[in-house]
């Protein structure tokens, strides 16, 4: 038990001390800080590029939330449990989750480029605009591809897994009962998947709500801030102008507003599991 | 019984593949070539781009300190998830369900809000730019998910065996070591698993954690973005051996990866 208290307390408890503490303080040089109480946070919230970035956050989030989800349920069902292709299968849906971050950038960076790119080179083909450097909603669309590329996986994976531990007997009464595809998944799939569903909403709110690398590759927040999420904007602030009381109160907000939405998810769900 | 629908899952698999084989396509091609025309089959193939890869230092050195850094963390998170692991699934203790959770609210905080005080925190003390800052800075997001897979892992084992083992007069630890760690091997396959994903896809806090000698491959591929006019084809074979070894640990752990999947429960 000492170990991984030890660790986690090095890697995160003394790190985020620091930053509350930053947070409440008005540091010109390291020597005199000067104790500001809240006025870093007054400040953040009322500063319209955070509100911004958070709007632009939360749609980003909540479309990806509403094709990831129904698409891996989709796959995971369609995938095959046994057979010569079913571990091919497995491992072809894995590889996206193992690529790092950046390169998920860069191969949707040459992939979607209108010069040399085969996406944007077939589009351009088609007669139509299509250039994500320039055009906002070119951009988002090259995002969401992006991210449901990357990361429908994962949620096809964890339902696969819960699919799997559904027993036999289950389908063949449904059988006998001469229930539809849709009432299969509806009374015998989707009450078994609960557990399972809740942690693939729960890991891709969280980390669609922290994503940095990817739009940072791709579009580099632009064009102009279309595409500047929450990460993006506290990175700026903290590295590209050393704003270190700001920042740490953005950075205390944030983490507060992730935990606090997957919390509200979590015991919204739990609730219901009691009633 | 269910008939799986083909199509989708055939048109899914290709959309997952058709930008991995633009990379590969690119890749095999010279910078020129890349340019100057579209080639859906690469009409003069070269390895040059990867032999650029294999001849620089910059970019080998690059892969030896990524790798260093994820086997280090993938070490350092087994070493201290599996203790932790096993007395949340034995033990009932005051404020054990809340000392789980806080050890999951860590998965759940972005790397950005750590940025500036792991900056200053490795720098005080002299780990900056080694790989064994980057590695227990990973921790913060893999010893979480480690101890989570593993509590998983180690609860379907009945706890019969311990209470077996202790009759028989072994030690805790000959127990621990001979007999709970070879049953759940394949939790252990399959946390190595994720610790390998969530250290070798990190790029914010290896960058940050940084400088010139421990610099890791993932940052190298930026950093010729935004330098020398970039060479399309050396990024593009660089992304390709980027996905190599994620290619070999999923190939090695693809029998207990549902079952790891399912073993998650929050």
């Amino acid at each position: 038990m000492l170990p991984v208290v030890l660790v986690v307390a090095f890697s995160a408890v003394i790190p985020l001390m620091t930053v509350v503490n930053y947070s409440l303080q008005d540091i010109f040089d390291p020597e005199t800080p000067l104790f500001v109480g809240f006025e870093w946070y007054r400040e953040t919230l009322r500063d319209p590029r955070f509100m911004a970035a958070l709007v632009r956050q939360l749609g980003f989030s909540a479309a990806v939330l509403a094709i990831e989800v129904p698409l891996g349920i989709l796959i995971a069902r369609s995938l095959p449990r046994e057979g010569r292709l079913a571990p091919v299968f497995l491992v072809v849906i894995a590889v996206p989750l193992l690529i790092p971050w950046n390169v998920v950038g860069t191969i949707w960076q040459i992939f979607a480029r209108p010069d040399i790119g085969l996406l944007g080179a077939s589009i351009a083909k088609l007669g139509l605009e299509f250039n994500y450097t320039s055009s906002v909603v070119d951009a988002w669309i090259t995002l969401l591809l992006m991210d449901v590329w990357h990361w429908t996986s994962l949620v096809a994976l964890l339902v696969y897994a819960g699919l799997a531990s559904i027993q036999a007997p289950y389908y063949q009464a449904a059988e006998l009962d001469g229930a539809s595809r849709w009432q299969v998944f509806r009374y015998v799939e989707l009450p078994r998947l609960r557990s399972v569903l809740v942690i693939a909403v729960l890991l891709r709110l969280m980390d669609s709500f922290m994503i940095y690398t990817e739009p940072f590759v791709l579009t580099g927040g632009g064009p102009g801030n279309a595409t500047t999420f929450l990460s993006q904007h506290l990175t700026i602030m903290a590295v590209g102008q050393f704003d270190l009381g700001p920042a740490a109160a953005f950075s205390v907000l944030y983490f507060l507003l992730i935990v606090l939405m997957c919390w509200l998810f979590y015991s919204s769900v739990m609730r219901e599991d009691e009633q | 019984m269910r008939r799986p629908r083909h199509w989708l899952l055939y048109g899914y698999c290709l959309y997952l593949l058709l930008p991995l084989y633009w990379l590969l396509n690119m890749a095999l091609r010279s910078n020129s070539d890349i340019v100057s025309r579209l080639e859906v089959i690469p009409a003069n193939p070269t390895v040059a781009n990867f032999a650029e890869i294999f001849t620089n230092p910059v970019w080998y050195q690059a892969f030896a300190n990524s790798l260093s850094y994820v086997v280090l963390n993938t070490i350092i998170s087994l070493v201290v998830a599996l203790p932790a692991a096993y007395t949340f699934s034995r033990y009932r203790f005051l404020g054990d369900k809340h000392l789980f959770f806080w050890l999951l609210t860590n998965r759940m905080a972005p790397p950005a809000v750590f940025l500036l005080p792991f900056f200053q925190l490795y720098s005080a003390i002299g780990l900056f730019d080694t790989p064994l800052a980057v590695a227990l800075a990973h921790c913060l997001f893999t010893v979480p998910l480690a101890v989570w897979i593993l509590e998983g892992f180690m609860s379907a084992v009945p706890t019969s065996l311990d209470e077996m083992a202790r009759i028989d007069g072994h030690r805790l630890a000959y127990f621990f070591f001979r007999i709970l760690l070879p049953m759940i091997r394949g939790g252990i396959g399959v946390t190595v698993f994720f610790c390998f994903m969530f250290s070798w896809v990190e790029l914010l806090l290896a960058r940050t954690l940084t400088a010139s000698s421990a610099k890791p491959i993932v940052v190298v591929m930026t950093r010729t973005v935004s330098a020398s006019g970039l060479d399309w084809g050396v990024l593009a074979a660089a992304g390709v051996l980027t996905i190599l070894p994620g290619l070999a640990v999923v190939w090695f752990v693809r029998r207990h990866l549902a079952k790891g999947f399912a073993m998650g429960r929050v």
